[in-house]
């Protein structure tokens, strides 16, 4: 049966093989950063269990590791290398040649995708499901991209280390910027544990009128855009936000509804993320990932939707849950 | 109540501003949001390193790179350009609209990671609706197409976000429903699924009018320009 845990193994053993590409180039601490990085995938179930069982040490080594992955980012830079006038003309005579058919391994990472989850129950080997049902979609996903890989193999007919070798020069190009979406919702989970959501709680209760019930809407509205933004995760900002006001002030006291409230809370949360880059892996990944100049490229071609989504928010809120 | 982890919140703030190297700064949050909540250096370690590995899904966009890399190797981005200029009648409006239908109705059906921007928007979404705002304002200087990019990934957050919800088996609706149930309310999901659909069609309506205005924007501005000296293609 296909776990995520294969897909994972994979994506360990991409991220060693770029390290090691790295290593031969001399680019010691591309290098690092890389080999680093393919710890928690190569070695991550063997991590969790022991701190399940009581062995500290693998996390240690690993919150030791995350430590030396801020220290290299902080010194070194992003950098996409310039492409000369031949490669490009070498891109466009192969998109010539090649033509739609260049479409169809793309189109397999969603198609396959798409196709695998769908199927996934009825897929067998014998008693035991192809691939595991419990978390599917991304165990798909993996899946997916291993055959569009080989598609683009034999549609290109590119040799092997060519393919992964483009595949580590985009990799290169993102840098830090692949890893900061993993980095952010870890921080999330430290936030969470040191208790940040209790103490934000804690100080807007001591702040609001809380027999007043549009002054508590506001209240939660606003929180929950602001700790959205702080957090860079609206999944993060709706316990704290819900414990603190949604659910005693809200909920109990004023009386709303609390499918609507939780629901339509969650999506203002969500005009949040549209205008921050700690949602890195939305706002910072794809500035880098098309090469704006501008770092807050993407925030600032959306931010008008999440301000006018942001009142609509609330409009229906008020009308509706109070 | 300990109000010192906040300090975490205010590194992360003050990085931000200073512009320091978000890594860095979030690393460094993190460790001062621990000190501060009275941690030891052993469990803060411990700490970090299984959020780490717990998030690790995250970074699954990655597998992706080998196959979006050979593709673009060998002219993926050109020829996705050269299909969309065929087409007649398609504007960027259109093809950006269709995208945000599209993207909002998958999300809708749990399925998020179809698309994303290493999957479609680097190689596929962006270059069309570079091609397509070009038939009616003719070659794009480089900010605007700069613009065209930004707007095209900005199109795929808001599909995304604001169809997910919708969707009953998915993080966003079991967590509303487990912190209820957690607080002695139960709920049915697709009572709360539901109650995501306004916000789904109100934001469709909205994002949807801002592309017919950016459009015209992009339109105006190559109308001025082509008065004066025209900038050169790419």
């Amino acid at each position: 049966m296909l776990k995520l845990t294969h897909v994972y193994a994979l994506l360990g053993a991409f991220l060693l093989y770029a390290a090691l590409l790295n290593l031969r180039q001399r680019r010691w601490s591309m290098a690092g950063f890389w080999a680093i990085l393919a710890g928690p995938f190569l070695f991550g179930d063997a991590v969790l269990a022991a701190s399940a069982a009581g062995l500290r040490w693998p996390a240690q080594a690993m919150g030791l590791g995350v430590v030396g992955l801020g220290v290299m980012a902080a010194r070194g830079r992003l950098g996409t290398t310039a492409e000369d006038a031949a490669t490009l003309e070498a891109r466009r005579a192969s998109a010539q040649r090649l033509g739609n058919r260049l479409f169809g391994p793309a189109l397999a990472i969603p198609l396959v995708t798409l196709a695998l989850v769908l199927a996934g129950p009825w897929l067998r080997w014998g008693e035991r499901l192809l691939v595991d049902a419990h978390q599917s979609t991304l165990t798909a996903l993996g899946l997916a991209c291993v055959v569009a890989f080989v598609a683009a193999l034999r549609v290109t007919r590119a040799g092997l280390a060519t393919g992964l070798g483009e595949g580590r020069r985009l990799l290169d190009a993102l840098g830090w910027a692949a890893l900061l979406p993993m980095l952010l919702a870890t921080l999330g989970s430290v936030f969470a544990t040191t208790g940040v959501g209790d103490a934000i709680t804690a100080l807007v209760g001591a702040v609001i009128p809380t027999d007043n019930a549009l002054a508590c809407l506001v209240a939660f509205a606003l929180g929950m855009v602001l700790f959205t933004v702080i957090m860079g995760n609206a999944f993060a900002a709706f316990p704290v936000l819900m414990a603190g006001i949604g659910l005693p002030l809200l909920v109990q006291q004023h009386g709303a509804a609390p499918a609507i409230l939780g629901s339509i809370g969650m999506l203002t949360g969500y005009c949040g993320t549209l205008l921050t880059p700690m949602a890195a892996n939305f706002n910072i990944v794809p500035a880098v990932l098309l090469e704006l100049p501008d770092q807050y490229g993407v925030i600032r071609a959306q931010w008008p939707t999440a301000l006018m989504l942001l009142a609509v928010n609330f409009g229906l809120m008020w009308w509706l849950v109070l | 109540m300990n109000y010192w982890p906040l300090l975490g919140v205010a590194s992360v703030v003050i990085g931000f501003v200073l512009r320091l190297n978000p890594v860095f700064v979030v690393v460094v949050a993190g460790i001062v949001s621990g000190l501060a909540a009275g941690m030891g250096i052993g469990d803060l370690l411990a700490m970090l390193g299984n959020a780490f590995v717990g998030n690790r899904a995250l970074l699954l966009m990655v597998m992706t790179l080998p196959v979006i890399g050979l593709l673009e190797h060998c002219g993926l981005r050109e020829r996705a350009r050269d299909w969309i200029a065929g087409f007649r009648g398609l504007t960027l409006t259109r093809f950006l609209t269709s995208y945000l239908a599209l993207r909002q109705i998958l999300s809708m059906l749990g399925l998020t990671n179809v698309a994303g921007h290493a999957q479609t928007v680097r190689p596929l979404v962006a270059p069309m609706s570079q091609a397509a705002a070009e038939r009616s304002t003719g070659p794009l200087a480089a900010t605007a197409r700069h613009e065209v990019d930004a707007m095209a990934a900005a199109t795929d957050n808001i599909g995304l976000f604001f169809g997910e919800d919708v969707f009953i088996a998915l993080g966003a609706v079991l967590l509303i429903q487990g912190f209820y149930a957690q607080h002695g309310i139960e709920l049915e999901p697709l009572a709360i699924a539901l109650w995501a659909l306004p916000t789904a069609i109100a934001a469709f309506v909205i994002h949807a009018l801002r592309l017919v205005h950016f459009q015209r924007r992009l339109e105006r501005r190559a109308r001025a320009s082509t008065g004066t000296d025209r900038e050169p293609a790419c």
